[in-house]
């Protein structure tokens, strides 16, 4: 009995996992030219999944219910409003690939399968509540993206990104790892009830060193400074498509992730973290804001443009309360559709050839070429930025609203000084796209599947995103309320 | 008599030893792998005596899990190295900069 209610909860995951295990079997039958079949069949898998999603979140599930095989996993509010995300971010990026790859003729059908098995491997990470699960999760993510960012086998810059990947991420893994191995010997469990339980007795030397270590390996994941160095060289090196997932649901996951553990397990000695993540916060706001400046590549600085979000996220962890949490979810929601714009926008810059564009001087003049390109991507910049009319501005609103509830006015301070300086670079732009010389290289014709997305996240960015801030704010609560369940 | 500290200081070591594998070395991606695997090594080590320390198994079951990704996670990499190999004709460390900023 238990065990069927177990596995009723983990039904996106069986989802998931069957339809990948079985697409792998068509794949390997039918070869590149099923690439296609199977995609679209990924993509029904993905909504398929979301569906199941959706009873927990909007059910407002947590607590012993929503808890599967002796608590290694849960299938509450947060979790699925982090999955809802999580598969639509998977989902767009399969949407977009094949008109990126069909012109290399390297639209593969093992694309759509590592997609689904990383998004997968996400979906457990952000129900995880054991060390087990999670870093089972993690791998299965991280081993998925590593191939995936070394996809373009021709392209000798995609190779490098997926070294460089493959190596930093390991390293990141292992510290992880032994943060958990020290952090299972020095609170005797690996659950997070657990280990919640024992921190709520005092902390031992053991135990910070585990937080701190687990932390570090995290902060890798999110690509938050110190540990951001790989992120520039993955995002520009990576197939466009795969850099567009890369900067979306990871992200996504990755940081639920790390809200769970620091929240969850960790809760009871907020104070101990609560240091590193302001740090590591500022750092990330200002290492992204001024590594921006000086880039030529538009997907290098969008790399550095996350590493800048990423910081903001974190004002809302330091918060460490339920509004703190929340508007971390809502800041997510707005990112997610931020870059998932700003990326789409990208791969429709193309020459006449087909070739991508990716030199920022090389899109000078983008408005009296292609206006409606330029005023999405000037939307996305601008959304980006924060400034005020467009709905990026609300997700940094309610973090730092939760940073000043929660007495982190110095740090909210800083973040909105900080901002300032971003917006710089965003603008720098807007202003290469509307008000220097036509560069006139960006020529080539657009995917309808380009188009209607981009529509899609600019409008959601767009003034009109505010009408949902009402329903967005009450699905995050009830999602953060989850997290705070034992405190 | 050896104790858990043994152990701990031990696999401590070992995790230095891996992360400056991987910092230090300018000569060959390999060796970087073979600094990945002493990482994860130390970490069984740890887990498998914490297992021992506490009576609890979960540690050596949790290390049984970290051996079999290692295994994939190692697959993974020399595959990636093969298709880089393939494009630059080197693994040198210091070679590996198409992309700086």
């Amino acid at each position: 009995m238990d065990w069927l209610q177990s596995l009723r909860l983990i039904a996106p995951e069986e989802t998931l996992s069957i339809a990948g295990l079985v697409l792998l079997l068509v794949a390997a039958w039918g070869g590149d030219k099923a690439a296609r079949l199977i995609s679209v069949a990924s993509v029904a898998a993905l909504v398929g999944a979301a569906f199941l999603v959706m009873p927990a979140l909007c059910g407002g599930a947590m607590g012993p219910d929503a808890q599967a095989f002796g608590d290694q996993y849960r299938a509450d509010a947060f979790a699925s409003f982090a999955k809802l995300l999580i598969y639509g971010a998977a989902a767009a990026s399969l949407v977009i690939a094949p008109a990126f790859f069909d012109r290399l003729r390297a639209m593969r059908a093992e694309y759509p399968l590592l997609i689904l098995f990383a998004a997968l491997g996400m979906g457990m990470m952000v129900s995880a509540s054991n060390l087990l699960t999670l870093y089972i999760g993690l791998e299965l993510n991280s081993l998925a993206s590593y191939v995936l960012a070394a996809f373009l086998r021709s392209d000798d810059r995609s190779a490098e990104a997926g070294l460089k990947y493959f190596v930093l991420g390991s390293l990141a893994s292992g510290i992880l790892l032994f943060g958990i191995s020290l952090t299972y010997g020095f609170t005797g469990t690996t659950s997070f009830e657990g280990i919640r339980v024992a921190l709520e007795g005092g902390l031992s030397h053991g135990a910070l060193f585990g937080i701190v270590f687990m932390l570090a390996g995290l902060a890798f994941k999110i690509s938050a400074v110190p540990f951001h160095m790989w992120t520039p060289d993955v995002y520009e090196g990576a197939p466009t498509p795969v850099t567009t997932f890369f900067a979306t649901a990871p992200k996504v996951a990755a940081l639920a992730l790390t809200m769970r553990v620091a929240l969850d397990a960790f809760g009871p000695q907020s104070d101990a973290w609560r240091q590193i993540v302001i740090f590591a916060s500022l750092a990330s706001i200002v290492v992204g804001a001024l590594g921006a400046i000086g880039q030529a590549n538009i997907k290098r600085l969008m790399a550095y443009s996350s590493i800048n979000n990423v910081g903001f996220m974190l004002i809302g962890l330091a918060a460490a309360t339920p509004a703190g949490a929340s508007a971390m979810l809502v800041y997510l929601t707005i990112y997610v559709a931020m870059s998932l714009g700003g990326f789409i926008a990208i791969l429709m810059l193309k020459d006449e050839a087909g070739e991508p564009v990716e030199a920022i001087a090389q899109i000078a003049g983008l408005s009296r070429t292609r206006p409606g390109l330029a005023a999405a991507l000037a939307m996305v910049m601008f959304s980006l930025a924060g400034i005020p009319p467009l709905f990026g501005f609300w997700g940094k609103f309610v973090v730092f609203q939760a940073a000043v509830q929660a007495g982190l006015v110095p740090l909210a301070a800083i973040g909105i000084a900080a901002s300032v300086i971003g917006a710089f670079y965003y603008l720098k732009v807007v202003k290469i796209m509307y008000f220097d010389e036509p560069a006139d290289v960006v020529k080539g014709r657009s995917d309808w599947a380009h188009q209607a997305l981009l529509v899609l996240a600019t409008v959601f960015i767009s003034p009109l995103g505010y009408l949902l801030t009402k329903w967005l704010g009450g699905l995050a609560d009830v999602a953060a309320s989850a997290l705070f369940l034992a405190a | 008599m050896i104790g858990i500290e043994h152990y701990v200081v031990v696999s401590s070591i070992l995790f230095v030893l891996g992360v400056l594998g991987i910092f230090l070395n300018r000569k060959n991606v390999i060796v970087i792998l073979m600094a990945i695997e002493l990482i994860l090594l130390a970490v069984n080590i740890n887990l498998v005596a914490f297992s021992a320390f506490l009576h609890d198994l979960t540690g050596q079951i949790f290390a049984m899990f970290v051996l079999t990704v290692a295994a994939g996670e190692a697959a993974i990499g020399l595959a990636i190295l093969v298709i880089y190999f393939r494009d630059r004709g080197t693994i040198a460390v210091d070679d590996v900069n198409r992309m700086k900023g």
